[in-house]
């Protein structure tokens, strides 16, 4: 009944890394603070109010000048550790912003007080995230009120989900089991409900897992449906008579705006020019778009978004080097 | 110990001993003492949350309170103490009452605005307790919007109006008491002749009237929002959630120097004394407050590291936070030097003292982890940050509130208490303390998020020795209340200068008259001028 545990489960290798990091902190912080206490004891007791220690000083000249040279001494070696400190921390923090190419998607909606995850061959959970061993994942998450947070102690990693954009969040675990995942920005009454569970799998068991349960269609199948019902085509087709931005292959590509500035047509600029068409205008292309705020769930966005990402180029189809690396988390 | 009664009845105590000459005091010791019974009542009602709490802890299942109770109850628990005890504490209580005796004024410089601040801490006080009848508030005290704005349906706005009105009056100290360091100080009492509690002082002032006003501005565009559905905060109206969170830190992390300078100020005055011993480079020491002061105002985004702002901006909040943390350590080294071939002396204030510098140490450097990016990521919004900043505020600002109360009881209420109960009363609550907030920092880097009201089971033996040691700390923050009440009536009558302490204020009576000094004293020497050591080696 007694459990004790003093450290999480580790089922990465950045899990490992972070570990690595605590114990150097652990290591300096308790020499510095075994020190501090140990020098305060010593000197409390050794000069005791009436005990016969020598307290001899130096005259006040040397003493100054003693002074000021310990003053610098410790000013500049705390300086020098956390600046180490600093560095190596930033380094791992930088190195793992940015996704490695060929993750696998998945999309998180948090809501209160759940979580809902959708796979992009259509496969669905709540509560759960059901990912294969050895392979990098990246989470496209967002939020349908409050911000949340997707916290999975196992891999040392979270990110806040906020309702309105995309953030994201990615790993590889190596380690197959179950591990936590938490809620771990306050989001009102459930929020300690708004718990659930990693299930790491080996890639093979991954891929029957993926066919199992009520799988219909792929989520580009269900956004080429909505892309259809919504009349997107009307615009966006190959024989419209609106000028509209063709959607074959622009995922990935750099997109020239209308104010002389860039984006990358990621998951974000899709979602955004869906719901805030006039924010980002494509280079030499009226600003007509309707927005379509309030009619589509945060589901439904994804499902359209995932549509446009599987519309391949007529001229380079499958061209994965295009894609560069998520600049932010 | 004879009961007897003062033998001079011409104090700050015997100028009316009616209600009414409490209530439209101008004096700033009375104004002092109104802060201290207020914060104390409220300390005590933040405290009971925080019972309540740790009660409903014991077991994973949420079996005690309702969920809705318990965040309501944590909301209150921070609301309570952050605004209307911790920042007020030191400030407006010793700080009212020492800072012209410290400095050798008659009064501050404005004695009916700084009765003002009362009567605006009380207004909203009143409040935010009013909120608390109506049915309470669940949004956390860091009223993260869209939640705050648009989902939560408890009493926000009368919650953020006693907020709003508390800040006033933290604007007002600020103001009084950095007029009055630069006009009122005594013939002879230079700046670097400055007690450090006064340079504390003055720097938290400088933060009370720079970053106050942006925590008013915040908690009106919440009402805005939540009142006329004015987009600011909510994406869905078209406003920025990460907005809110800029605004609220760019005033919350500075409030937290703000609750810490003031201890720093209170540890070094009573390091000295039971040293006997002047402090260990004063000069850098002053220059290390007001270095926090300037500083603090740059690292509000570390609280921001996963909130999806940029990495960027992560990076340069992060080398900004381990600066900070720089001359924190110097103090930290300075105060343990002044022990240096001192005459140390144990009473309970001592005890107090040497009690902050040992947990702010180990507060300061789980600091350091949490503004270690990659580590960040894993331990924030964890019980290694509940672990982190209770070691700052309690162990840190209480401690030092409490020693600071301790050594200037006999200057205030011109009584002695029994030293023996409160050494034994300073070690209850450090080993209370360590033992309420030491597993928290294992808990959080297993992954226990804060604000759960139920929690995995492998939790449970941590939180059951958490719980443990909050009843301590509960009897050791009790004790006092008894011993220091009972002095009152029983103690024995304080001298001016129990301590033997230098300063201006052990230079008057104890209980100082209504006008502090019955003649302007003249200063001639270096603060904590004690005795020189005992002779000079070749």
């Amino acid at each position: 009944m007694l459990e004790l545990p003093l450290m999480p489960d580790r089922a990465s290798a950045l899990a490992r890394s972070v570990d690595t990091l605590l114990f150097v902190w652990l290591g300096i912080g308790g020499v510095v603070s075994a020190a501090i206490v140990v020098v305060i004891v010593w000197f409390a007791i050794r000069y005791r109010y009436g005990s016969p220690a020598n307290r001899a000083m130096a005259p006040p000249a040397v003493q100054r000048r003693r002074n000021n040279r310990i003053e610098v001494a410790w000013t500049v070696t705390p300086l020098l550790i956390f600046i180490a400190m600093f560095g190596w921390a930033a380094r791992l923090y930088v190195v793992h912003a940015a996704t490695p190419p060929g993750a696998l998607d998945i999309y998180v909606v948090g809501k209160q007080w759940m979580w809902k995850i959708e796979h992009p061959g259509g496969r669905r959970e709540i509560d759960e995230l059901h990912v294969p061993a050895g392979r990098p994942v990246r989470l496209l998450m967002t939020s349908e009120d409050v911000i949340h947070s997707f916290f999975m102690p196992a891999l040392r990693i979270k990110q806040d989900v906020l309702p309105g954009r995309y953030t994201t969040l990615w790993f590889t675990a190596d380690k197959t089991g179950d591990f936590h995942v938490f809620c771990s920005q306050y989001c009102g009454t459930a929020h300690s409900q708004m718990i659930g569970r990693l299930v790491v799998m080996q890639p093979d068991a991954f891929a029957r897992w993926l066919q199992r349960g009520d799988v219909t269609r792929s989520m580009a199948e269900a956004g080429a449906a909505l892309f259809r019902a919504h009349g997107c085509g009307g615009c966006h087709g190959q024989n419209s008579a609106v000028h509209a931005p063709p959607l074959e292959g622009i995922f990935g590509r750099k997109i020239p705006l209308a104010d002389g500035s860039f984006a990358i047509a990621d998951e974000r600029y899709l979602r955004d020019s869906i719901l805030l068409p006039k924010k980002e205008v494509a280079a030499g292309y009226a600003p007509i778009m309707p927005s379509f705020q309030g009619q589509l769930t945060e589901g439904e966005l994804a499902e359209l978004v995932e549509y446009v990402k599987s519309l391949a180029s007529p001229q380079d189809s499958g061209n994965e080097s295009s894609r560069e690396p998520e600049p932010a988390r | 110990m004879s009961p007897a009664s003062p033998p001079v009845r011409d104090s700050y105590l015997d100028a009316g001993y009616t209600l009414w000459s409490w209530l439209s005091t101008h004096d700033h010791k009375r104004i002092g003492i109104l802060f201290a019974f207020s914060i104390t009542a409220l300390f005590f009602i933040g405290g009971a949350a925080a019972t309540i709490i740790r009660l409903e802890l014991l077991t994973p299942a949420g079996d005690l309170v309702s969920e809705q109770t318990y965040n309501k109850l944590f909301t209150m628990h921070g609301v309570i103490m952050i605004w209307f005890f911790l920042i007020p504490s030191i400030p407006s209580t010793l700080g009212n009452f020492l800072l012209p005796l410290m400095i050798g004024a008659r009064d501050l410089a404005f004695p009916r605005l700084n009765l003002a601040s009362w009567y605006l801490y009380v207004g909203g006080a009143l409040f935010t307790i009013g909120a608390l009848v109506a049915g309470g508030v669940d949004t956390g005290w860091t009223f993260y919007t869209p939640f705050s704005t648009m989902f939560s349906n408890t009493h926000v706005i009368a919650a953020a109006a006693g907020v709003f009105i508390v800040g006033f009056s933290s604007i007002l100290t600020g103001i009084n008491f950095i007029v009055t360091i630069h006009t009122m100080r005594a013939p002879g009492l230079t700046w670097f002749r400055l007690p450090l509690f006064v340079w504390a002082l003055y720097a938290t002032s400088l933060i009370f009237v720079l970053a106050t006003p942006v925590l008013a501005m915040t908690l009106l565009l919440i009402a805005l929002e939540r009142w006329f559905g004015i987009g600011i905060f909510d994406p869905a109206l078209g406003g920025d959630p990460l907005l809110f969170q800029h605004l609220f830190w760019f005033y919350s992390h500075p409030a937290v120097y703000v609750m810490i300078l003031p201890a720093m100020g209170v540890v070094s005055e009573i390091v000295a004394c039971y040293a006997r011993k002047p402090i260990f480079n004063y000069k850098t020491m002053a220059m290390a407050i007001l270095a926090i002061a300037v500083v603090g105002f740059l690292v509000w985004g570390h609280h921001m590291f996963v909130s999806g702002q940029s990495v960027y901006a992560g990076i340069v909040f992060s080398i900004l936070s381990f600066i900070v943390a720089i001359p924190s350590a110097i103090k930290v080294f300075n105060w343990t030097a002044t022990l240096y071939k001192a005459h140390v002396m144990f009473h309970a204030p001592m005890l107090y003292a040497l009690g902050f510098v040992g947990l702010f140490t180990l507060g300061g450097i789980t600091g350091l982890f949490l503004a270690s990016l990659a580590l960040d990521v894993h331990l924030h919004d964890t019980y290694f940050v509940v672990a982190h900043f209770h070691y700052i505020m309690v162990g840190g600002a209480v401690m030092a509130f409490l020693g600071g109360i301790h050594f200037w009881w006999p200057k205030i209420t011109g009584r002695m208490y029994s030293d023996g109960w409160a050494r034994f009363a300073a070690i209850l609550v450090f080993f209370g303390f360590n033992l309420t907030f030491f597993p928290q920092f294992l808990l959080g880097y297993l992954g226990m998020p804060r604000r759960y009201h139920a929690y995995a089971p492998e939790f449970q033996v941590l939180n059951v020795l958490s719980s443990a040691g909050a009843s301590i700390l509960a009897a050791g923050y009790l004790l006092p209340l008894v011993y220091l009440l009972w002095s009152l009536r029983r103690g024995a009558v304080a001298p001016a200068n129990p301590w033997e302490a230098k300063g201006l204020e052990w230079s008057t009576q104890s209980p100082p008259p209504k006008e502090n000094f019955r003649q302007t004293p003249i200063v001639t020497e270096a603060p904590y001028a004690y005795a020189p050591p005992i002779e000079v080696a070749k």
